[in-house]
C-alpha cells in the first residue's frame, strides 16, 4: 500500500467549481475555461502514488499547480473532485478534529518563505507543533532543543526569527516541521528563496537527516538540479495535469514531451547525475574464499575475463582470468588485484578525467564502503552526451567491463 | 414655495414621542438595573483616584508609562504633564475625567475587541457590522447623545454610555484590520501544524494583530477624550464640565485652564499608547 495515494484529483479555483468540472474532464482547456466562465483550473486528473520512505519531487513551472497539489495532503485546500489516501484512509472522509489530528501527528510542512512565527522565540517556533499537540511547554522546548541542535542551531533558541538569516530562518522551519516526528514531510520549494550555496547545504542537510529518519517527503521546486539532486521520483506538472513521472534518469534521457524536454535541456549532467546513475551491476561475484579451480571453470563457463571478489559486501577487487591461469595458490585471495573506487554520490564530471586516464574498472562503494557495482562506461557515455531516447534494456543487461 | 404636507409632521412627532414614552415606562426600571454595576465601577474608580494622595497617582501613571515603554523620557513626560494639570488647579476634574476615561476604556475593550474578532472571522458579520460603524463615525457626537439621555435620563452612566459608544469604533475596525493583515502564510502554518481555530486566534492572530489593536486603542482614548465636553452637557462630571461652564458662562480664564488639561490628559494618553504599540511591533520576516 502506498504511503500517499492521489487518485483523480480535479481543483477548479472559482464561486462554482462542480458546474464546471464535467466540462473539463470533457477536454476544456485551462485557458479556455478562464475565458469562458473566470474559473481557474488548477488541477486536472493528477494521480499519484508516493511510496513510504520515498522523496517525491514535485516539479514545473510557476502557475502550474504545484502549491495547490501539496496543500491537498494536508487538505489546506480540499479537490473538486478525486480522493486522496494516507496509509489506505481517504482523508476527504475525516471529520475536522480528525483531521486536526492527522495535521499534528502525521505530516507537517516547509514553507518556502518560511512562515515562521515572528511573535515567537526560535524555540518556540520550533516547539509550535508540540505545543499546538497539548504537551507543556517544559517537555515541548527539551525536545524542540533537541532538534534545533540537528539543524545545526545550538545556541539560537532565545533570537527571535528575524535576527537570522534566511538559510537559519529555513533551518528552523525544517525543525519545526520535524519536532513532532510526522511519517510525512511536505516541503513547498522549501529552499527556492536561499542563495545557492546555502541551498546546496540545505539539500546536504536533508539528505543527511533523510538517511536517519526515512520519511516520506514530498518536496516541491522548480529546480531541475534540485529535483535530481534530491528525488527518488520525480513528477512534472504543467498546467495543473502530470506530464511525466519517473525516476531522475527518465526525466533526464527520455523526456516524453516538448515541455519537459525543456526543462531538461539546459542541466548540468555532468554535474546533476551521480556514479549511481552510471552503474552496471555485475550478474555474480566470487569471494575471496572461493578456490581458484572454481572460479576458472565458472569464469570460463560465462565466457568472463574479469570478475568481481567481495569479502562480506565489501569488495576486494578483481581476478582476470589470465592470472588465474598461472595461479598456484588454493583460494582467489592471493590472485585478487585491487581497484580503484568511487562513492555512489560522486558527481560524472569528477569521474572523467580517471576514465579518461586509463582503462582500469571504477568500482562504486556506498558511504559506508559496501560494494554497489561498477561505473558503465557505456553508460556515462550515453548520459552525457545531450538527450536522446537510448535503449535502456539494453544497458540493463550490459556485462562488466 | 412649500413643499407639500404628505405626512402629518405633527401626529408623527407623537407618534415618536408615544413610542419613546412607552420605551422609557416599560424598560427604565430594568435599564437601570442593568446600568448600576456600571455605574458602581464608574464611582469606585473615581473614588479611588480622587481619595488617593496626588503623588500615588502620579508614581502609578509614571509606573504604566515605563512599563509600557521603557523609555525614560516618557516617565519624566508624563509626570510634567501630571503635575502640570495639578499647578493649574486641576486636579481634583482631572481625576474625575481620567475616572471616566479609565472606565470608558475599559468598557471599549470589553466590547471592542470581541466584536472586531467576530468582524475578522465572519464575513457576514463583517458586511452587517461596516455599515453601522460607518454611520457611527460620520454622526456628529451630540447625536449620541439623543437616544441615551432618552433611556436613561441625565447622569454620569448616559454620560458613559454615549462615550463608550462615540469612541469604540475605531478598536473594532482596527482588532478587525490588524487579524486580516496577520501573514496568509503564517497562518496557513499554524493550520498545517493542526492548530485549532481558538489556537489559531489566540497563539497567533492577536499577539500578531496586538500592534494594530494598539493603534485602536490609541484613537479610541483620543475619541473618549474629545467627548469628555460633550458629555458634560448630560452629567458627566470633571474637567468637561469646567469648559462647559466657562462657555457658558463666558468665563475664559476657567474654559481655558480645564481646557490644557484636557490637552494635557490628551498627550499623556496618546504618547503611552502609543509607545506601547510600538514596542509591539515586530519586524517583518524576511525583510533585515
Ligand atoms: N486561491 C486561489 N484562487 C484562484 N486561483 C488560484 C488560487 N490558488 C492558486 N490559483 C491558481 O491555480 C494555478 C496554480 O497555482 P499554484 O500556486 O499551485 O502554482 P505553483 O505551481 O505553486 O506556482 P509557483 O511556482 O508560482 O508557486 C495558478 O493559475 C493560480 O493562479
Ligand atoms: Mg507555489
Amino acid at each position: 500500500m502506498a504511503k500517499i495515494e492521489i487518485s483523480g484529483i480535479y481543483k477548479i479555483f472559482g464561486p462554482n467549481p462542480k458546474r464546471h468540472l464535467q466540462a473539463i474532464k470533457k477536454g476544456l482547456s485551462k485557458d479556455e475555461l478562464l475565458a469562458d466562465s473566470g474559473h481557474t483550473l488548477g488541477l486536472q486528473d493528477v494521480n499519484l502514488s508516493i511510496e513510504e520512505g520515498e522523496l517525491f519531487v514535485i516539479m514545473g513551472l510557476s502557475g502550474s499547480g504545484k502549491s495547490t497539489l501539496i496543500r491537498h495532503i494536508n487538505r489546506l485546500i480540499d479537490p473538486t473532485s478525486g480522493s486522496i489516501r494516507i496509509d489506505g484512509e481517504n482523508v476527504l472522509n475525516l471529520r475536522q478534529d480528525e483531521l486536526i489530528q492527522l495535521r499534528r501527528h502525521k505530516m507537517s510542512m516547509v514553507f518556502q518563505r518560511f512562515a515562521l512565527f515572528p511573535h515567537k522565540t526560535v524555540l518556540d517556533n520550533v516547539a509550535y507543533g508540540l505545543t499546538v499537540q497539548g504537551i507543556d511547554k517544559k517537555n515541548a522546548r527539551v525536545i524542540a532543543t533537541d532538534w534545533l541542535e540537528q539543524v545545526g542551531l545550538q545556541g539560537f533558541g532565545d533570537q527571535h526569527p528575524h535576527e537570522l538569516s534566511g538559510g537559519m530562518q529555513q533551518r528552523v522551519g525544517l525543525a519545526r516541521a520535524l519536532a513532532t516526528n510526522p511519517d510525512i514531510l511536505l516541503m513547498d520549494e522549501a529552499f527556492s528563496a536561499l542563495d545557492p550555496l546555502i541551498r546546496k547545504e540545505m539539500q546536504d542537510l536533508l539528505m543527511k537527516l533523510q538517511q536517519q529518519l526515512h520519511k516520506t517527503i514530498v518536496f516541491i521546486t522548480h529546480d531541475l538540479d534540485e529535483a535530481l539532486r534530491l528525488g527518488n521520483r520525480i513528477a512534472i506538472l504543467k498546467d495543473g495535469a502530470l506530464v511525466q513521472q519517473g525516476d531522475p534518469q527518465d526525466i533526464l534521457l527520455s523526456p516524453q514531451t516538448d515541455y519537459v524536454a525543456d526543462f531538461v535541456k539546459d542541466v548540468n549532467r555532468g554535474k546533476v547525475l551521480k556514479a549511481r546513475h552510471v552503474l552496471a551491476k555485475p550478474v555474480s561475484t566470487l569471494s575471496t574464499g572461493t578456490t581458484v579451480a572454481k572460479a576458472r571453470d565458472w569464469m570460463m563457463r560465462h565466457g568472463f575475463d574479469y570478475a568481481t571478489v567481495l569479502e562480506g559486501n565489501y569488495l576486494k577487487g578483481i581476478v582476470t582470468l589470465n592470472n588465474l591461469q598461472s595461479a598456484t595458490q588454493e583460494t582467489l585471495r592471493e590472485s585478487v588485484s585491487p581497484v580503484t573506487s568511487v562513492l555512489e554520490s560522486a558527481d560524472l564530471e569528477s569521474l572523467m578525467p580517471r576514465m579518461i586516464r586509463d582503462t582500469a574498472p571504477i568500482a562504486v562503494t556506498t558511504d559506508t564502503g559496501e560494494f554497489v557495482g561498477w561505473v558503465s562506461r557505456t553508460k556515462v557515455i550515453r548520459l552525457i552526451s545531450p538527450a536522446q531516447a537510448i535503449d535502456r534494456e539494453a544497458s540493463l543487461t550490459e556485462p562488466v567491463e | 414655495m412649500a413643499f407639500p404636507e404628505i405626512l402629518d409632521a405633527r401626529s408623527l412627532r407623537q407618534g415618536i414621542d408615544g413610542f419613546v414614552n412607552q420605551l422609557v415606562i416599560d424598560y427604565a426600571d430594568s435599564l437601570e438595573r442593568l446600568s448600576q454595576p456600571l455605574l458602581t465601577f464608574l464611582v469606585s474608580v473615581e473614588q479611588l483616584l480622587r481619595n488617593s494622595p496626588w503623588y500615588l497617582v502620579i508614581a502609578a501613571l509614571a509606573a504604566i508609562a515605563w512599563f509600557g515603554s521603557r523609555r525614560w523620557p516618557l516617565v519624566v513626560g508624563v509626570t510634567l504633564l501630571m503635575l502640570f494639570i495639578g499647578v493649574i488647579g486641576q486636579w481634583d476634574r482631572g481625576m474625575q475625567t481620567l475616572a471616566l476615561m479609565i472606565v470608558a476604556l475599559i468598557m471599549c475593550l470589553i466590547v471592542g475587541i470581541p466584536v472586531g474578532v467576530l468582524m475578522s472571522l465572519s464575513e457576514r458579520f463583517r458586511k452587517i457590522a461596516l455599515p453601522i460603524l460607518d454611520v457611527m463615525q460620520t454622526m456628529p457626537s451630540f447625536v449620541y447623545l439623543i437616544p441615551v439621555v432618552m433611556l436613561f435620563g441625565l447622569g454620569k452612566v448616559p454620560a458613559l454610555i454615549a462615550t463608550i459608544v462615540y469612541a469604540v469604533p475605531p478598536l473594532i475596525r482596527l482588532t478587525d484590520l490588524g487579524i486580516r493583515l496577520v501573514d496568509h502564510s503564517v497562518m496557513e502554518a499554524a493550520t498545517a501544524f493542526g492548530a485549532t481555530r481558538r489556537q489559531k486566534l489566540l497563539g497567533v492572530q492577536l499577539p500578531l494583530a496586538l500592534p494594530n489593536i494598539m493603534a485602536g486603542i490609541n484613537q479610541t482614548t483620543m475619541m473618549a477624550l474629545s467627548m469628555v465636553v460633550v458629555a458634560s452637557m448630560i452629567g458627566a462630571r470633571g474637567l468637561g464640565q469646567e469648559v462647559l461652564a466657562g462657555i457658558n458662562r463666558l468665563e475664559v480664564g476657567r474654559g481655558l485652564l480645564a481646557g490644557l488639561a484636557i490637552v494635557a490628559l490628551a498627550i499623556l494618553f496618546d504618547r503611552v499608547t502609543q509607545a506601547y504599540g510600538k514596542r509591539l511591533q515586530y519586524p517583518k520576516q524576511g525583510d533585515k
